[in-house]
């Protein structure tokens, strides 16, 4: 994207020459939103202003085609199962009250399109932009985690997206010093042209150092400071992530920004000191849209006048126009709303840390934002008109016509393995599957330790940091998405999203408190994928209603598909959690040999979208598992009263039983001896959802059974832990070592050692 | 003990390993790279991290920081000085130790609960380990490799400074060498990060809190 060098185009240029010829298309606007954007201003926008409406009426960040849909979760009471929410939907990211003072933010956010074109620029900065989301609350960001998911393992560009991808969420995150604690890594042909690269970060903040983004106070100045303002991402939200990919289009990569880890972690310690010291009266931080964004924010949500000397933003390249330093995705750089009297201190802070900082601006009673470039105005607008009354679209959805098909080819009739030494092959098959093998090939290369907090971290089902080293006080997150569970059915795959999440957060031991979602769907031009989009919000609204936990925020990203085939409907589910004691956590995996195995919940035969189907029968039909949201709540409530006697918890989800057998065994190397009742192949593969397994030492097997009851869990005794296999009575036994060298070698033999 | 922390621009495992030297039972001090100042401490640590973002070579521009003329001074002087991860490449750069650390041969950063030998129990920072003792501590690093030309790493065979050595070789170090010391055995420089295994609850286990009880 570059923008034509001509003469400075002023608004009263843009009077004296009300018809030339404007660019809007190329920049992503449609000709009812340039018309509109003409009426508000009544006259042409000056090439400066055309720029800031195109970046900020994007669907990326005006959530125009989804606004309609995502305005229901509101409906949900804002309160979380313990306190109040501090901050909500519409803030950098919300806030909620985690006890002893203490609050958490959490938000996840997708940095896909960017990560296709430059995967380790991409992927980097997408770590890089939702921690500063994390910061611009007041808080110190403690912890990140990457959903990821990639077209085939098999297929040659997923050997060039992947490794690009993970080494630079771990460039970046490793550099940042923040513990990568959990995530997900998925493989699907539909995400081959479309990776998705979501990226979550966890925050902590005392309650009173909550900060929110609004420039108040007529006479505060404004002072942008962090990394220079260069030429790349310029057009990030709106040519890259608001559009679906062309083959025959121009390369997109000047689109991408390039990230600076050092920089951002010298602006996280330097915005942490500054907020310890107080001289904050408003901050925001600069990511997708740039410039334009945080003074159009900032302005809109305080007193609704902000003055900007845009000439003053210190430039890597001098040539650079005064619209490509407001489209510009330059990473690294907050803004601050600062009291006259505390400038000074500000700049010692900014100085202390080698952090560049210059007063840009004041804020305003004009309600208008004005930005001049060398004395000359290039930007008058009203600053809401720009950040919050972007277009709103009813986009037309309608169940797709192919749907009733899709569900009636369920997976019943598939040739399904019977004798001891077919179901034998079948385990080791799937634990050898991109999507169920060990991802340590990715993981190890993320920093699980840094802070020194990290109580659980992956493979475990959630990651769980101590926030408080006193008290041992604790949060735990997890996300957790199956996107062909959401191909078969939106509203009840976002709906066991939203279940596996909550369930592995409460595996733990911690009490999940709100979730932040992720929403990565194809285009929403696309009546299918539209009606995808509704049934997934609706689910989740409703699933959240259920568990009485609100949602904090979140993103959507659309557009992700490849011509015309859109991604699997994949809405990411983030859930955070609270414990009070972390040092009382239960373990993800079998910690000693004679314990008793139980399963709680019940398994009904649910094949369909099941890894089994996918793997062994490149099928997908039918109907997902049913939910039970009602049983999954009784089930955490169990979980959380089990702290202290439950010795393991692990989740049953992806592979069914037999996976979370071949998992729990080979953390700690400890075997099993099972006995199955009933059709042994459906009790090992079905991936009916509400279903943990625990282990008890046999002295409190009563004890378990009482507590199951009294919950209104089933509870299935299924063997004890014992020996150096796992065995599966009357059927067949896998030696841990064999189990291990199928589980293990598949990354590594696909990407290299 | 009072025990400095130095805080470089860049530096992350710095209040860990000030968290470290608290479990020990010593007094953490906090020091910043611009100060000409060791605050009146016993010992000085240069925690991990990627110092100046690491981006010319790992270590290269914070040894040219104000506070490092005061740590090469006071190292000379007999204090126990510890550089762990980052910190080691800087006391190598700071040519307080003889080697480098270059890239990993996988070509990767690597995050691993890693198997050491203690082969040097008589540094300042090992003797509370045994002689031989095996350990598991974190190792995280990109550019952890240890090279040095043969006649060096003879010496250091040679003299007993090669203070830890890997079981197996994660990272392609020569002769697997984990840490080495300099020939008065108060300057250690350690690849792993032992500040990450002090405690069963955040880390792989409390095999590391030896190299700060250490201190005495």
């Amino acid at each position: 994207m570059s923008v034509a060098r001509t003469a400075l185009d002023t608004v009263a240029a843009a009077s004296q020459d009300p018809d030339r010829e404007q660019p809007w298309a190329d920049l992503g606007l449609k000709a009812d939103e340039y018309a509109r954007i003409r009426e508000i201003l009544g006259r042409r926008p000056t090439s400066s202003e055309l720029a800031m409406y195109s970046v900020m009426w994007s669907e990326h960040c005006s959530y125009k085609s989804t606004k309609v849909h995502l305005k229901q979760f509101s409906e949900i009471p804002q309160e979380t199962p313990v306190g109040k929410m501090l901050a909500g939907i519409g803030e950098n990211a919300g806030v909620i009250d985690v006890g002893q003072g203490y609050a958490v933010t959490f938000k996840v956010e997708s940095h896909n399109h960017p990560s296709f074109v430059e995967p380790y620029q991409g992927a980097a900065t997408g770590v890089g932009g939702i921690v500063r989301d994390i910061l611009a609350m007041g808080a110190r960001p403690v912890a990140v985690m990457d959903p990821l998911r990639f077209g085939p393992l098999d297929a040659p560009d997923t050997h060039r997206v992947l490794p690009g991808i993970v080494a630079g969420v771990g460039g970046y995150g490793n550099c940042l010093g923040l513990p990568n604690i959990g995530g997900e890594a998925v493989f699907d042909s539909t995400y081959l042209g479309n990776p998705l690269v979501n990226a979550l970060c966890v925050g902590v903040l005392k309650h009173e150092d909550l900060h929110l983004a609004k420039a108040s106070g007529v006479g505060n100045q404004v002072i942008l400071y962090g990394a220079r303002t260069g030429g790349d991402g310029i057009g990030g939200v709106s040519v890259l992530a608001s559009e679906t990919f062309d083959a025959d289009g121009p390369a997109k990569r000047p689109s991408v920004q390039v990230g600076d880890p050092f920089m951002e972690k010298l602006l996280i310690e330097c915005t942490l000191e500054i907020f310890a010291a107080g001289l904050v009266a408003g901050i925001q931080d600069l990511g997708g849209a740039g410039l334009s964004c945080a003074t159009s924010e900032l302005a809109s949500a305080g007193d609704g006048g902000m003055h900007v000397e845009l000439d003053r933003v210190p430039l890597r390249d001098s040539t650079l126009a005064p619209e490509e330093i407001l489209m510009s995705e330059s990473q690294e750089r907050m803004m601050a709303v600062v009291e006259p009297a505390d400038v000074d201190a500000f700049m010692a802070i900014c100085e202390k840390w080698d952090v560049e900082a210059v007063v840009i601006g004041e804020v305003t009673d004009s309600g208008r934002l004005h930005i001049d470039w060398h004395g000359e105005r290039v930007v008058d607008v009203p600053p809401r008109s720009v950040a919050h009354d972007g277009p709103t679209y009813n986009r037309p959805y309608a169940r797709p016509d192919w749907q009733d098909a899709l569900q009636a080819d369920g997976a019943e009739a598939l040739a399904r393995p019977v004798t001891g030494d077919e179901l034998r092959a079948t385990v080791l098959t799937l634990a050898a599957s991109p999507n169920l093998c060990d991802k340590s090939w990715i993981t190890d290369q993320y920093d699980r330790y840094v802070l020194g907090n990290t109580v659980l971290a992956q493979p475990s089902d959630s990651g769980m940091i101590r926030i408080e080293e006193e008290t041992n006080l604790g949060v735990a997150v997890s996300t957790d998405c199956n996107g062909r569970f959401a191909k078969l059915d939106p509203y009840a795959g976002a709906q066991l999203a939203l279940a596996e999440s909550y369930r592995n957060v409460a595996t733990g031991g911690a009490k999940p408190l709100a979730i932040s979602d992720c929403l990565n769907f194809g285009s929403p031009e696309d009546p299918d994928v539209m009606w995808q989009f509704a049934e997934a919000c609706r689910g989740l609204k409703d699933g959240c209603l259920e568990l009485g936990i609100p949602v904090t925020g979140g993103n959507v990203s659309l557009y992700n598909q490849t011509g015309e085939t859109a991604i699997l409907p994949t809405p990411v589910v983030a859930v955070l959690g609270v414990i009070e004691d972390v040092t009382k956590r239960t373990p993800t995996g079998f910690q000693a040999e004679g314990e008793v195995v139980f399963l709680l919940g019940e398994t009904r035969e649910e094949l369909s979208g099941s890894e089994w189907a996918h793997v062994v029968h490149g099928h997908l039909g039918g109907t997902p598992p049913t939910v039970d949201l009602a049983g999954e709540k009784a089930l955490a409530e169990l979980l959380a009263a089990g702290v202290g006697m439950l010795t393991s918890a692990h989740d049953v989800s992806e592979g069914g039983l037999a996976q979370t057998l071949v998992e729990s065994t080979l953390r700690h190397d400890i075997g099993v001896v099972t006995t199955l009742s009933g059709d042994a192949f459906t009790a090992l593969f079905s991936e009916s959802a509400g279903r943990v397994v625990v282990t008890v030492d046999s002295g409190d097997a009563d004890a378990l059974r009482t507590l199951a009851s009294d919950h209104g869990v089933v509870a299935t005794p299924i063997g004890v832990t014992a020996g150096g296999a796992l065995v599966v009575d009357g059927q067949f036994e896998i030696p841990l070592a064999e189990l291990r060298a199928a589980w293990s070698a598949t990354l590594p033999a696909a990407l290299g050692s | 003990m009072k025990v400095g922390v130095v805080t470089f621009p860049g530096s992350l495992d710095d209040a860990d390993a000030r968290r470290a030297v608290r479990h020990a039972g010593h007094d953490a001090v906090a020091l910043w790279h611009g100060d000409h100042d060791l605050k009146g401490v016993d010992a000085v640590l240069l925690p991990g991290g990627f110092s100046y973002g690491d981006y010319l070579r790992c270590g290269a521009i914070a040894r040219f920081a104000p506070v490092m003329s005061e740590v090469v001074d006071a190292a000379k002087g007999g204090m126990p000085v510890l550089g762990i991860c980052n910190g080691f490449q800087i006391l190598c750069e700071s040519h307080l130790l003889p080697g480098a650390l270059i890239r990993n041969d996988h070509r990767k950063f690597g995050c691993l609960d890693q198997r050491l030998v203690i082969e040097n129990n008589k540094t300042a920072w090992t003797n509370s380990y045994e002689a031989g003792q095996e350990v598991t501590i974190v190792l995280k690093n990109g550019e952890g490799s240890f090279v040095a030309d043969e006649k060096t790493l003879d010496m250091l065979e040679a003299e007993g400074r090669v203070v830890a050595r890997y079981v197996g070789n994660p990272n392609g170090s020569q002769r697997a060498i984990a840490g080495i010391s300099n020939e008065a055995g108060n300057v250690v420089g350690l690849m792993p990060h032992p500040e990450h295994a002090i405690e069963d609850l955040c880390g792989p286990g409390s095999d590391g809190l030896g190299f700060f009880t250490s201190l005495s």
